[in-house]
C-alpha cells in the first residue's frame, strides 16, 4: 500500500477517523506522517487531529470560546490549538463543547471500566445500568427482543446485587 | 541495579517464550493516569511538574512489585542512555524529549515500566512474552490498585480517568501486541489485513529502526478507542482480531513452504549466509535478513538457531545498543562494522 499524500513510499501509519460519522481512512508513510506531525510515539495517538475537530458544532463551541479553566488557566483558544487539556478541571469547565467532541473521536459519552476505589461505590451500578437500559431501549426500538430480554436479565442481575450489598 | 545492568539481561517482551511467540513478540499493556488538580505536565510549570514527580516517586517506592528497581531522571541521562532505554521500549520517544523532571521507574526484570511527567504525569506500562495480554492486565490492574491507595487520581463517573489528550480518556488503556509477520508481506496480503482490521477499532503501525528504513516485517496492534467500553472488553476484541490475524501468517508459512519450497530456503539460507559472513552491515539490512532468520527458525529449516538469540539481535543491534556494549560512542560507520562483528560472533 502506498503512502496518500506522496504516493511513492510504503505506507506504515494507519488511521481510521470518524468525522461527521463518516469513516476516514488515512495510510501515510512515516516521512509523510512526520510532516503532517502524526508522531510515531509509542503510543500513536489522535491529538494531532483535534484541533481539526473541534471546529464542528459551532454553536456550542462559541459558548465555550470566552471559557478559561479557573484551575489551571487554560482557554478553549488554547486547547484547541494543543490538542491537549491544562488539567483534570478543564473536563468540567469545557464540558459543553467537550461531550460533542468525546462522543466523535471515542464513538461514546459514558466511561464503562475500572473506577478507583474512592469513587462513590454506588456509582459505578448505577452507570453501568444507565448504559444497558440506553442498549435496551435501542433493542426494543428494532425489534430485538432476544436481545431485550438478555439485558433485562442482566439489569435484574446488577440491582439484586446492588441491594444485597447494601443489606 | 544501574542503567548499565540492564545491558546484561534479556527484556522480558523479547524473550520468545510465551504463546504463540513464534509470530507474536510481546504483549503490552499501558494506562494513562493524572493526579487530580494538578496540570497536566505539558502544561504545568517546573514547579508543579517537580511536585508532581516528588508526590508520584514517594508513592512509587512503596509499591512492592517496584522494590529493587531503578529509578532514572531523564534530565540526569545523557542522549545515548536515553535512546538506549528507548531502543528498550521502557520509555516513549515523547519521553526522551524536551522538558524537564520527566523520569522513569524499570522494574528488575523490565516487566514493568512508569513514565513520570511524560504526557500524563503517569504512564504505567506492563511487558510480556509472547500472546499473553491476560497476564499483562492482572499485573496491571493490581499496580493501578496500589497506586490508587496512594494517590488522588484525577477520575470522573462520567468520562473515567481523566487524561491530557481526549482520545486516552476513559481507561486510558492503550493494549498492543506485537507481531512478527514475514510471510503475510512476502504474500502481498498484509495490506488487506491492515485494511480490514482498521475497521474494526484497531490501530496498526510497522515498526522503525533507524530513521525511515522500514524494519523487519514487525507490525503492532492496538485498541483506537479507550472510552465507553470496559478494560476486558477492550482486550477481548483486540484478542480475537489479532488471534486471526496469526492464524493468517500461519497459513501462509505452511502454504509458502509447499508452493515456494525452495525459494523460501534460498531467501531464508542466503539471509543467514550473510549475517554469518558481513563486516559490515546497516541496520536496515540486518533487519530484514533477521527476519528472514527468524522465519526459518520457525520453520525449522534453520534447526541450530534459537528463536532467543535472533530476538536478542533485534535488539542489540540497534544503534544505542552497540555503543552500550562498546562502552564508547561511534559513528555510523564504526557501528556498521561493530554491528557486523556482533552478528557473526552471536551467530558462530
Amino acid at each position: 500500500m502506498l503512502c496518500d499524500i506522496c504516493q511513492k513510499n510504503i505506507a506504515s501509519v494507519h488511521i481510521t477517523e470518524i468525522v461527521n460519522e463518516k469513516m476516514v481512512e488515512l495510510h501515510l508513510c512515516e516521512q509523510c506522517a512526520q510532516e503532517k506531525g502524526i508522531g510515531l510515539s509509542e503510543d500513536f495517538s489522535l491529538a494531532n487531529f483535534l484541533a481539526g475537530l473541534t471546529d464542528f458544532d459551532l454553536p456550542r463551541v462559541k459558548e465555550s470560546v470566552e471559557l478559561q479553566c479557573p484551575n489551571c488557566g487554560m482557554s478553549y483558544e488554547d486547547f484547541k490549538k494543543i490538542g491537549r487539556l491544562g488539567c483534570s478541571q478543564c473536563y468540567y469547565t469545557f464540558k459543553q463543547s467537550l461531550a460533542p467532541l468525546l462522543k466523535r473521536i471515542q464513538g461514546a459519552e459514558q466511561h464503562i471500566g475500572k473506577f478507583p476505589h474512592y469513587a462513590d461505590k454506588g456509582m459505578r451500578e448505577k452507570v453501568e445500568i444507565e448504559e444497558l437500559q440506553r442498549e435496551l431501549s435501542k433493542a426494543i426500538q428494532e425489534e430485538n427482543f432476544e436481545q431485550a430480554a438478555k439485558l433485562r436479565d442482566k439489569i435484574r442481575e446488577i440491582k439484586s446485587k446492588m441491594k444485597k450489598s447494601e443489606e | 541495579m544501574n542503567l548499565n545492568s540492564l545491558l546484561a539481561q534479556t527484556s522480558e517482551w523479547l524473550k520468545g517464550t510465551g504463546p504463540d511467540s513464534h509470530i507474536v513478540i510481546s504483549s503490552r499493556i499501558r494506562l494513562a493516569r493524572n493526579l487530580s488538580n494538578f496540570s497536566f505536565p505539558h502544561w504545568a510549570d517546573k514547579k508543579e511538574r517537580k511536585e508532581v514527580l516528588s508526590l508520584v516517586k514517594d508513592a512509587l517506592f512503596k509499591i512492592k512489585y517496584l522494590k529493587n528497581g531503578l529509578f532514572l531522571e531523564m534530565d540526569g541521562l545523557s542522549a545515548l542512555d536515553k535512546q538506549f532505554l528507548l531502543e528498550r521500549h521502557l520509555v516513549s520517544r515523547e519521553q526522551t524529549k524536551g522538558r524537564d523532571c520527566k523520569a522513569v521507574v524499570i522494574s528488575e526484570r523490565e516487566v514493568i515500566s512508569i513514565m513520570l511527567n511524560e504526557e500524563d504525569h503517569l504512564r504505567i506500562q506492563v511487558f510480556q512474552s509472547g500472546f499473553n495480554l491476560s497476564d499483562a492486565w492482572r499485573l496491571i490492574n493490581e499496580l493501578d490498585k496500589q497506586l490508587e491507595q496512594r494517590l488522588n487520581y484525577a477520575f470522573s463517573p462520567q468520562w473515567g480517568y481523566l487524561t491530557a489528550c481526549p482520545t486516552n480518556v476513559g481507561t486510558g488503556m492503550r493494549a498492543s501486541l506485537m507481531l512478527h509477520l514475514p510471510a503475510l508481506v512476502m504474500s502481498k496480503q498484509i495490506k488487506d489485513v491492515l485494511q480490514t482490521i482498521s475497521k474494526l477499532g484497531i490501530v496498526a503501525r510497522g515498526l522503525y529502526g533507524e530513521g525511515t528504513e522500514a524494519s523487519g516485517n514487525f507490525f503492532q496492534f492496538s485498541n483506537q478507542r479507550t472510552l465507553g467500553r470496559n478494560e476486558e472488553d477492550i482486550i477481548d476484541n483486540l484478542e480475537r482480531v489479532v488471534r486471526q490475524i496469526v492464524n493468517y501468517e500461519q497459513e501462509r508459512r505452511k502454504s509458502l513452504l509447499k508452493q515456494s519450497r525452495e525459494i523460501l530456503y534460498n531467501q531464508i539460507w542466503r539471509a543467514y549466509g550473510i549475517l554469518k559472513n558481513s563486516y559490515f552491515i546497516s541496520s536496515g539490512e540486518t533487519m530484514s535478513l533477521l527476519s528472514m532468520v527468524r522465519l526459518g527458525t520457525d520453520l525449522n529449516i534453520l534447526r541450530d538457531v534459537q528463536l532467543r538469540k535472533i530476538n536478542e539481535l533485534f535488539l542489540l543491534t540497534q544503534p544505542a545498543h552497540l555503543q552500550k556494549i562498546e562502552g564508547k560512542k561511534l559513528n555510523a560507520y564504526e557501528r556498521d562494522v561493530k554491528r557486523a562483528e556482533l552478528i557473526r560472533e552471536r551467530l558462530r
